[in-house]
This record gives C-alpha cells, sequence and structure tokens, in this order.
C-alpha cells in the first residue's frame, strides 16, 4: 500500500527502547506557549497538546532528529539528548 | 582493545562513522595512525538518513579504486528531472546521458541506502586499522587548558583520550557547540527531511522510469508540492525499491503549521507523482534533519585539537540545481583527516597547526563551491521561488500547450496576463533575476 497513515509509517520503523527517556518535557511550560511548533513538527508525532495547556511527549518512537529542539520557544521546556547508546531508533534501509 | 578505565589514548578520534566520519578515520589509519571512530548507532548508519544520492563517485575512486563493486549501491544516476508544480501540473527539465561519466565508470552518481552504504564505508576505515566503537554515545570534549585533549563516553565507557578530535556528528552536532565553535542553530536554517523507502519490483522501476540495467534516475521537486511551505521533494529509484520524500524548512513548517508527514502523503498523491509510486510497499519511513543555509552556518572550523566536518559543519550545498551533502562530507573528511596526519607529523595539536584544515578544505573545493553559491539558499528558500514561479510556469505551460479554437496570444502578453494572475509585479520578477544572477551566475 502506498497511501499509509501515520501510525502504519511507524510501524515500519525498528526502536530499541532504553527504560529511561533521554528527551524530556516540562509540561507546566508548555503552558505558557502558544506556538506548539513541536507539535507541528515532530515527523514522529510525538508530541499530544493536552485540555489543561500542557504538552504530553512520549520518548520511545524518537528519530532523534532535533526539530523539538530547534522550535522550542520556551527556555527550558525541552531537555535534549541522544538515548545511551545502542538504544532508540534503527534504521535499515533509509 | 579495553577502552575502560579511562586509559586510552589515540592520535586521532573521530565522533560520528557518516561518511565524514569514516573518510577522517580511513585517511589518518592510512597514514599509520591510531584511529578511534566512535558511533552511536548499533552499526554505522542506523541512525543516518539521506535522499539518497550519492554524487561522489569520483572522490571515492581515488580512494578506493572500483569502489561500486564492492559497496552496496543501488542505481549509478543518468537521468535527472527538476519539476516544477502547481496543484494540478507539472513542469519539468528532464536531463538524461549516456555520455561518459555518467552511464560509464566512474558514474557521476549512485542511489544509496545511508545504512547499508555507511556500515560498508565505515568497515573500510577499520580495514585500515581504525578502531571502530560502535553503541557508544560522545556527551562533551575533554579540555585541558582551553585544549581539546579527548572526548566524554558516556557511561561506564569514560574518557577516551586523543590528540586531535573530528566532530563528524551531523547536522545536530552537539559536539560542535559543546566546544564552543558553533552556535545555535536558527529554524530558518535547517529543514526536516521526512522519507518513505517504498518497495517496488526491478522490473516495474525499469519499465516506468525508463531505465535499462542499473540506471537509475533522480526527481527532484519544488513548488506546490509542499503547500505553501518553503522546502521540497525527491523521489530516488533504488534496485527494487523507490525512496522518496519532502524537505521542509523548519521555520515555515511552524509559520505554516503543516505537519511533515500531512504534506508526505499529499506529495504522494499528486497527478504527477501516483503513477509513478502506484502498486508500492512502505518498508521503511524515517526523518532526519539538513543544514541548508550553506556558507552562512559553517561553524569555526578548527580549534585546539578539534576539527569540524561534514553536517556537523554544515557542508550541505542546497541551491535547487545541486542537492548535495554526502561528497562534501567526504571531502572535508579526507580534508580534516590529513590535517590531522600532518599535525601529527609535527606534534602540534594547536589551533595554528590545525589551520592546515582551511587550505584543504578549499583545495577540495568544499569551502570554494559553499563560497560560490553563498547567496542562492536564500532565493532557493525564498517565497517567490518556492510559490509563485512554479504556479508561474505551471500557468504559462497549461496556457501555451491548450488549443481550444481561441486565437493564439503570443508569449509576451501571456507571461504579462499570467504574471498578473499569479500577483506578482514586473519589478520582484526583476529585482528576483538580478538575484538568480548573483547566486549563480557570476
Amino acid at each position: 500500500m502506498v497511501m499509509t497513515t501515520h501510525d502504519e509509517k511507524m510501524r515500519t520503523v525498528r526502536f530499541r527502547v532504553d527504560d529511561t527517556a533521554h528527551i524530556s518535557v516540562d509540561g507546566e511550560k508548555c503552558k505558557s506557549c502558544a506556538v506548539r511548533a513541536c507539535v507541528t513538527v515532530c515527523p514522529a508525532g510525538l508530541f499530544v497538546p493536552l485540555d489543561d495547556g500542557s504538552v504530553l511527549f512520549n520518548y520511545e518512537q524518537c528519530f532523534e532528529c532535533g526539530a523539538c529542539y530547534f522550535v522550542c520557544t520556551q527556555e527550558g521546556a525541552i531537555r535534549w539528548t541522544y538515548p545511551r547508546g545502542g538504544f532508540g531508533v534503527t534504521f535499515r534501509e533509509s | 582493545m579495553a577502552v575502560n578505565g579511562g586509559s586510552e589514548h589515540f592520535d586521532v578520534i573521530v565522533v560520528g562513522a557518516g561518511p565524514a566520519g569514516s573518510a577522517a578515520a580511513l585517511i589518518a589509519a592510512r597514514a599509520g595512525l591510531s584511529v578511534a571512530l566512535i558511533e552511536r548507532g548499533e552499526y554505522p548508519g542506523a541512525k543516518n538518513v539521506s535522499g539518497a544520492v550519492f554524487y561522489g563517485s569520483a572522490i571515492l575512486n581515488k580512494l578506493i579504486p572500483g569502489w561500486w563493486e564492492q559497496a552496496p549501491v543501488e542505481r549509478h544516476v543518468c537521468r535527472r528531472d527538476l519539476v516544477l508544480m502547481s496543484p494540478t501540473t507539472s513542469v519539468s527539465l528532464d536531463f538524461r546521458s549516456s555520455a561518459a561519466g555518467y552511464s560509464e565508470p566512474p558514474y557521476n552518481g549512485f542511489t544509496i541506502l545511508r545504512p547499508k552504504f555507511d556500515r560498508w564505508f565505515a568497515a573500510q576505515a577499520e580495514a585500515a586499522g581504525a578502531f571502530l566503537l560502535t553503541s557508544a554515545v560522545v556527551d562533551d570534549v575533554i579540555k585541558e587548558d582551553g585544549q581539546v585533549v579527548g572526548v566524554q563516553v558516556r557511561r561506564d565507557m569514560g574518557e577516551l583520550r586523543g590528540d586531535v578530535v573530528i566532530a563528524c556528528d551531523g547536522a545536530n552536532s552537539w559536539l560542535a557547540r559543546k566546544a564552543g565553535l558553533q552556535r545555535e542553530l536558527h529554524t530558518h536554517e535547517l529543514s526536516l527531511g521526512v522519507k518513505e523507502v517504498i518497495g517496488l519490483d526491478e522490473a516495474t522501476i525499469r519499465e516506468r522510469f525508463q531505465l535499462t540495467g542499473d540506471e537509475g534516475v533522480a526527481l527532484e521537486y519544488v513548488g506546490a508540492v509542499t503547500d505553501s511551505v518553503h522546502g521540497g521533494a525527491f523521489l530516488y529509484t533504488n534496485r527494487d525499491s523507490l525512496s522518496l520524500g519532502i524537505l521542509g524548512q523548519l521555520s515555515s513548517l511552524v509559520e505554516h503549521k503543516k505537519r511533515p508527514y500531512d504534506l508526505l502523503e499529499a506529495f504522494k498523491a499528486h497527478p504527477a507523482v501516483a503513477p509513478l509510486v502506484r502498486g508500492g510497499t512502505l518498508r521503511e519511513y524515517s526523518a532526519h534533519l539538513i543544514p541548508e543555509a550553506g556558507w552562512n552556518m559553517v561553524p569555526t572550523l578548527y580549534g585546539d585539537g578539534i576539527l569540524v566536518a561534514g553536517d556537523a559543519a554544515g557542508f550541505c550545498l542546497a541551491t535547487g540545481i545541486y542537492i548535495e551533502g554526502i561528497n562534501y562530507a567526504i571531502q572535508s573528511g579526507l580534508a580534516a583527516g590529513t590535517a590531522a596526519v600532518e599535525a601529527c607529523r609535527r606534534q602540534d595539536f594547536t589551533r595554528y597547526s590545525l589551520m592546515k584544515y582551511m587550505e584543504l578544505l578549499y583545495q577540495r573545493n568544499v569551502l570554494t563551491d559553499l563560497r560560490a553559491y553563498r547567496h542562492a539558499p536564500a532565493f532557493v528558500n525564498g517565497e517567490r521561488l518556492q510559490n509563485v514561479y512554479p504556479e508561474l510556469a505551471a500557468r504559462i505551460s497549461e496556457s501555451l500547450f491548450r488549443v481550444a479554437g481561441d486565437r493564439k496570444q503570443k508569449l509576451l502578453p501571456l507571461y504579462w496576463q499570467t504574471l498578473q494572475q499569479v500577483g506578482t509585479k514586473p519589478r520582484h520578477v526583476l529585482k528576483d533575476l538580478y538575484h538568480v544572477a548573483r547566486a549563480y551566475l557570476w
């Protein structure tokens, strides 16, 4: 199938999930953010805006691209590192 | 080789086993130096994504003669299309050549899959004597009296000491920033690429793209293909799959609130693209950042005990005509490796000694090309090239080729009228012609 949903896309990617998060988001700091650029740009769709104005983030299917880090306008809202060696995304064909 | 305990010392430490890192490690190892090549992925290429066409075949041929016979390449590129898109129409420049240099060794370019190619290339560095350490993240450089003397490897690995550190850790280079050589990057300087590898059988690929044997095609798109977002799209033929994707300038994705994967789906559904991908099966989805501002985002390239190469140094030429990075990565890796070798010979690892890297970068045409095309990225990512001119080309072509029994307009009035339809003034066009000339002509 050529046309695919985002879920179908993500199912083709291999991740070795670490038990600790390499990126953490301070949802409180997101409450004063009107842009929510992370929600738009994340190619894995890992940022979910919540009703209370904060943003929920799940590190498990992260491509480690850094887009969220560069677009974030809230000082200190995203703490960003690479996952532990050998963990995280493992591309096979790209 | 034991690396625990933090007592290991190397002549050269290369961080990142992509094309830049492996090239640097290869040339330093061949010169007889002790080289550590550190990769955070499970294997080299595990974290890497490109389109990808590798246009540096002739460069690599000097290093590894006949490299394509042993490397995992897909198809040699002898056909290139530049396509301007409106929502319904496409206008393309179709280049195809069987001339020497395109369809004969050493060829001009190959489509490749990075996890396979990078793994092979790193193995060449290993074979030359470099020590490849995978699954290892480098968090910082170690400095003593302002001189970089090694790297901090996360957790139990500890410190790794070396005379020269070469940072080849990609578009999002923490090392270049931690070493104080690169500033924080701006969102207009980076593009996000999202990509799919779509499986399609060999016979269908040959027939659909009019290819013989191992011939391949590189199609590149600009215009409505990314909606109003500044960016573009690509479609490359592999042996039994297609690599296709879209690029969107980060700042522009945010401004227009467009999700990259939605743009990717719209690209595949465009009437000019849908017939090309029909019947395929998604094999892998991926994403990566691309440093696209060229000359304007190049960091300080050398410091005491450290050099920066590849995407980490912003060595990517995104000018519309040229969309190249892997060739510059390899050239800069070779330049950095050579500079490290010479510094070791002198036993002088200060910035004054490593400054030789700059000279080598010009000799290998990395900085030469980036400087020559320094005005191109701003023009390519400008509003009119992205959204107005593709629409203009599409509408003029639509009028030109339509036969409905009406009086045929001559070209100048047709152009004039269409220009008004797309809401652009002649003075804007004149201004852009000047920018095109400045960016591309002299």
